[in-house]
């Protein structure tokens, strides 16, 4: 970032949540960058900005869509960068519809399933006349039809793109055939103009020219502009979107693959890249392969295909050695290929598995056992509430923290108990608080949010009964183990064939470079048997070689531990290659064939990277070429021969099927090929772009815990007039488990509050430093109120929009050194369903002087509400606005107003709508997700 | 108590060392004197990594006598060049706070207070309960037959505060054992 001549910080407060990072910003901006702050809210990454730009939550895709068309209208993108690398010149199929065709939804929608095929989203006939891509969509040998998304399955292209069948897509070099990708994108954001941007995100017009200008005049061959997003674009309906829209801007002006250039995602704890990279997650195995799904994988080379062909171009085309590594990994011996090496062991999936469908699993009495392994979901997720209700329904937990977290203690104290709507006496579950090792207590790798893997040294041993997560889950393995040892269970066969052998030290540890070993992976027999592998590359699909992660290997090459390198960086070049390890293949800078131009000279020597070097026939630079390293800029590739050597020499995306950036996207995203605008499910603004209001894909649960405001729709707009983001302080961290019970950090941020612009705390007659109450349709808080011109009342279609301000660190307990109201509370369930995140960002409320009422009444203060505003089950949840899609009659609903009827109403199911086997059609033709069998 | 001296007056030990304005060595006392950082002090340093945020700062991490006594920023790191934030600076007081919890604690059903108990009977107890939930809550095949292989009976949320190896050997062992919902912060 600190070679970056323009930074744009949208869906971030960089400043407060990553200030140590940071500091590269203030570097570049020393360095003369121009640093823009987009944000609801000015904080301290807006003081530290030239600029700050308020804007209304959710609305993203206009102001970066108005900016695709402002490039793309006055011919000020990057021609030659994108004829070279992107798909701009692919043609797509002529069955393909746009929203500016279909009042705001895609070819393809059915609204019975609320949920695309995207066949008609495809590229046009290759050349040799076949259908290319068609990748997301799966038929099952029985016919059945299942769209990937579904089970999360978008996110396994994260490190790369989903298939085609062939890289060769019909491409017209002019631009000009209407079915082009760059004509279809300038027809698409066509209707997205700076009076639109002033009309829905409240932006002026000189604001916009500030930052369009800012963006035009630092990109291009002398310079770059870079972005920077965090979970204020991920906890949205929509967030992937929001993300791929910059996407698009930053290969529009060849902003990727540059120094200083692309989108920085800053993730909010020390491993959430390396937990999704080996990851805690139900739809992905390590190295984004995806679980595997019944009915799409029914065998292991349609599961390999699914990732990626062995015929198509690029690194993906190596799917089945990935996937044979892995599981050579964890069967040995009992993988072979004659079984093809154990492919049946792995479990299958339905449907999504993920935290929300399991929280809902549970309250119907589904799950017995839940772990927590650093993570403290009563305060952590959206409807907290929920969240601890649903752990009343719990046979047993373990919590493996370092101290007394809510999601441990609920039973004994919380909201719920306070209301009496649970007692202690009444709750079954049986908990195990396990005491955790910390970070100073165990040796082992973080991955750092710029894939940079660092080892940590063990400081001192454990106290008490703490034992690290790998000596646990160690030791929980060999119980198992043992106590299936006899087993004769077919099902028993994949734990008892699990290698599981890892070395331990005197006092019964796991030695975790034993662990980093299997992840990076060895030769498993020929002459360099046993010894680690220094490359993926080096991996085959016939069971010589084993890894437990493919892009991770390299971590381990020559049995060293490349990870744990410290050399000091006033040693090193900027690049730093000596610290640490970045996967893959130490790389630090993603695609950085683009940093020069197709025939591989530097687009300029000012923003020189990597370059073709004629003369040792060989691309050279500071960086690790994320290229085939040998191969000559102007090769055509091998196209019969798949894989790598099927790549030309300017096909820089090389883990694409087609070896270009994707300014739009044939496959791999459920809800569109290209971002569009709708607005946050709650929202009381009509979307001003299309009759279809909100996004139709997205995931929701309804339920009487879940209520969302009515926005739109209904009549009672009033009742929930405002809209709430939440965020976190620089003194805590996310549900606090790691700050409350710090003194010097309590001391800094010892309490809730909100933050309200003076003219709203005029308005509802809110005090500076007073009590305030915010209630939505799922509960009620109080915070201390902040009155500050750091909020800015916004215009938008004719109307003042109040945003508040929230941190969601504090928690109602006795354990932590400070306490308050849980926010999280507060936020409903509405996912979006590429990656089944919530939002998080954009809620409806309203706030009130005073405090909150008291044990029962608090409860019924949130009933009340949802009376006034007429709330039903289904409110706030119609999935299609576009009146060419008819969503069928709406039967009656369950009326809230009627007292003494609701508990019957609500009595069966107990709590919720369990879903069909995949997204289906409820009584009243609404779609909704529950568990994956009834 | 050393000796009285006349030579430690302050305006005098200001004449001596030099110290003109009075507000340096010249009034600073015996037992400011005697202290000393307790990075100095520490027995063994440990190259270490901020646990919050994903950044990534480096820490070094003193110790004595087995026990944590001070985290500091690394200067070596081509990430943080030595700062941390003050979460990152705090972070001593995660290891040493006396609010954390060191022995197991468990609630029975129904019970109504924590009760002390055995390390090792709790993991035992708790591989028992893993393997009747998994059986509990088996799926063999879906409702046409298809082969799920797998229970739905067993959840685990978390592993974005936990170390890489450990995620892989709780995706490894719950994916053996047929448990698919498995989460963690990176959903969230």
């Amino acid at each position: 970032m600190a070679n970056a001549d323009c930074i744009i910080i949208q869906g971030s407060n960089m400043a407060e949540a990553h200030p140590v990072g940071f500091q590269w910003v203030m570097e570049a901006k020393a360095r003369g960058a121009r640093i823009i702050h987009v944000d609801p809210r000015f904080t301290r990454t807006s003081a530290n900005a030239h600029k700050h730009i308020p804007t209304r939550a959710g609305t993203d895709v206009v102001l970066l869509g108005a900016l695709i068309n402002h490039v793309l209208s006055n011919d000020l993108y990057f021609e030659d960068y994108i004829k070279a690398f992107t798909n701009a010149s692919s043609i797509v199929s002529s069955d393909f519809q746009d929203t500016e065709d279909l009042e705001g939804l895609f070819s393809g929608f059915d609204p019975e399933t609320g949920s695309y095929d995207t066949d008609s989203w495809q590229y046009s006939a290759s050349q040799e006349g076949e259908r290319v891509g068609d990748a997301s969509t799966f038929t099952g040998r029985d016919g059945s039809h299942y769209t990937s998304g579904h089970a999360g399955a978008s996110e396994a292209f994260g490190a790369g793109g989903p298939p085609l069948e062939h890289g060769l897509p019909e491409r017209d070099e002019t631009l000009q055939d209407p079915h082009t990708v760059f004509q279809i994108l300038k027809r698409h954001y066509s209707r997205y103009t700076p009076e639109m941007v002033t009309e829905t995100c409240g932006i002026s017009r000189a604001d916009f020219d500030y930052l369009a200008d800012s963006l035009v005049s630092n990109s291009g061959r002398e310079r770059t502009t870079c972005f920077a997003y965090a979970v204020g674009w991920t906890q949205h309906v929509g967030g992937a979107q929001f993300i791929r829209t910059a996407a698009i801007l930053q290969l529009l002006m060849g902003n990727v693959g540059r120094p200083g250039s692309g989108i920085m995602a800053l993730r909010g704890h020390a491993t959430i890249q390396g937990s999704t990279d080996i990851p805690t997650l139900f739809n992905l195995l390590p190295g984004y392969l995806p679980m595997v799904s019944v009915g799409e994988h029914d065998d292991f080379a349609a599961y390999t295909d699914s990732i990626g062909r062995s015929e198509q171009k690029g690194y993906w085309a190596n799917s089945r050695a990935y996937a044979v590594n892995l599981l050579k990994a964890w069967w040995g011996d009992a993988a072979t290929a004659e079984n093809d090496f154990a492919f049946d062991y792995l479990p299958r999936l339905n449907g999504p598995a993920g935290t929300y469908q399991t929280l809902m699993r549970m309250l119907d009495d589904g799950v017995d056992g839940y772990f927590l392994l650093g993570q403290n979901p009563a305060v952590g997720s959206a409807n907290g509430r929920m969240q601890r209700l649903g752990m009343s329904h719990l046979k047993w937990m373990v919590v493996r923290d370092f101290s007394m977290i809510e999601s441990a203690t609920w039973w004994k104290e919380g909201p719920e108990i306070d209301s009496g709507e649970l007692r202690t006496e009444d709750i079954g579950t049986e908990i195990f608080f396990l005491p955790a090792a910390n970070h100073t207590e165990k040796a082992g790798s973080f991955t750092q949010t710029q894939r940079l893997v660092q080892w940590r040294e063990k400081a001192v041993e454990p106290p008490g009964d703490a034992q690290s997560e790998l000596e646990f889950l160690f030791d929980l393995g060999n119980r198992i183990r043992e106590k299936l040892k006899d087993s004769t269970d077919p099902r028993d066969r994949p734990l008892l064939d699990l290698t599981w052998d890892y070395p331990v030290d005197e006092s019964g540890e796991v030695d975790p470079e034993a662990v980093i070993a299997e992840i990076n992976g060895r030769f498993e027999s020929g002459p360099d048997a046993g010894k680690p592998l220094t490359s993926y590359t080096q991996m085959t699909d016939d069971g010589s070689t084993s890894g437990g992660c493919w892009i991770y290997t390299g971590v381990y090459a020559d049995g060293i531990n490349q990870a744990a390198r410290k050399k000091p960086r006033t040693e090193q070049d900027e690049f730093a290659h000596e610290w640490a390890w970045a996967w893959p293949a130490n790389r630090r800078i993603l695609y950085n064939r683009a940093s020069a131009d197709a025939d591989g000279k530097p687009w300029s020597e000012r923003k020189k990277l990597m370059w073709w070097d004629d003369e040792q026939k060989c691309w050279s630079g500071p960086d690790v070429p994320d290229f085939p390293a040998d191969k000559d800029p102007h090769d055509p590739g091998d196209t019969d021969a798949g894989g790598p050597a099927a790549l030309a020499g300017n096909d820089a995306f090389i883990m694409q099927a087609d070896g270009r950036g994707w300014l739009y996207a044939p496959t791999g995203l459920v809800d569109g090929p290209l971002p569009t605008h709708y607005e946050p499910v709650e929202s009381a603004i009509p979307n001003p772009l299309y009759p279809q209001q909100s996004n139709p894909t997205r995931v929701s649960f309804q339920d009487r815990h879940n209520l969302n405001a009515p926005g739109t729709s209904g009549t009672h707009q009033d009742v929930y007039p405002y809209v709430f983001s939440t965020y976190r302080v620089t003194e805590h961290h996310t549900a606090g488990g790691m700050s409350r019970w710090l003194p010097y950090l309590s001391e800094l941020q010892p309490e809730l509050f909100c933050e309200i612009s003076p003219e709203l705390a005029e308005e509802v007659g809110i005090e500076p430093y007073g009590w305030a109450t915010v209630i939505s349709p799922r509960a009620a808080i109080e915070a201390i109120a902040l009155v500050t011109e750091r909020m800015t009342p916004l215009t938008v279609a004719g109307q003042t929009v109040h945003q508040i301000g929230l941190p969601y660190h504090w928690a109602q307990g006795t354990h932590a050194v400070v306490d308050g109201d849980s926010v999280n509370d507060l936020i409903g369930m509405n996912l979006d369903a590429n990656t089944q995140i919530q939002n998080s960002k954009v809620t409806a409320c309203t706030i009130r002087p005073g405090r909150r009422p008291r044990g029962k009444a608090r409860q019924e203060l949130v009933e009340q509400l949802q009376r006034e505003a007429g709330l039903t089950l289904s409110t706030g949840d119609t999935r299609v606005t576009a009146p060419d899609f008819p969503e069928g009659t709406h039967p009656e609903d369950i009326d809230l107003s009627t007292g003494e009827t609701i508990e019957e109403s609500f009595d069966l199911p107990a709590h919720h709508r369990q879903g069909p086997q995949s997204p289906g059609l409820s009584e009243d033709g609404k779609h909704e997700q529950g568990g994956e069998e009834d | 108590m050393p000796r009285f001296s006349f030579l430690e007056w302050p305006v005098v030990r200001q004449l001596r060392d030099g110290d003109i304005l009075g507000r340096g060595t010249a009034v600073t006392s015996q037992h400011t004197r005697d202290k000393k950082p307790r990075t100095v002090e520490a027995d063994h340093v440990a190259h270490s990594v901020c646990p919050y945020c994903a950044v990534g700062c480096g820490q070094l991490v003193y110790s004595k006598d087995g026990k944590v006594t001070q985290i500091e920023g690394d200067p070596d790191s081509p990430i943080s060049r030595g700062r941390l934030c003050p979460k990152g600076a705090a972070s001593e007081q995660l290891v040493n706070s006396p609010r954390r919890v060191t022995t197991v604690r468990y609630r029975r059903p129904h019970g109504t207070e924590w009760e002390d108990l055995d390390l090792e009977t709790a993991l035992d107890m708790i591989a028992d309960r893993f393997l009747e939930a998994r059986r509990r809550h088996w799926e063999e095949t879906d409702e046409k037959g298809r082969t799920l292989r797998r229970t739905m009976g067993i959840a685990s949320l978390g592993g974005a505060t936990i170390d890489n190896e450990e995620n892989y050997l709780a995706k490894k062992l719950f994916t053996a054992a047929g448990a698919v919902q498995m989460e963690n912060q990176a959903r969230i």
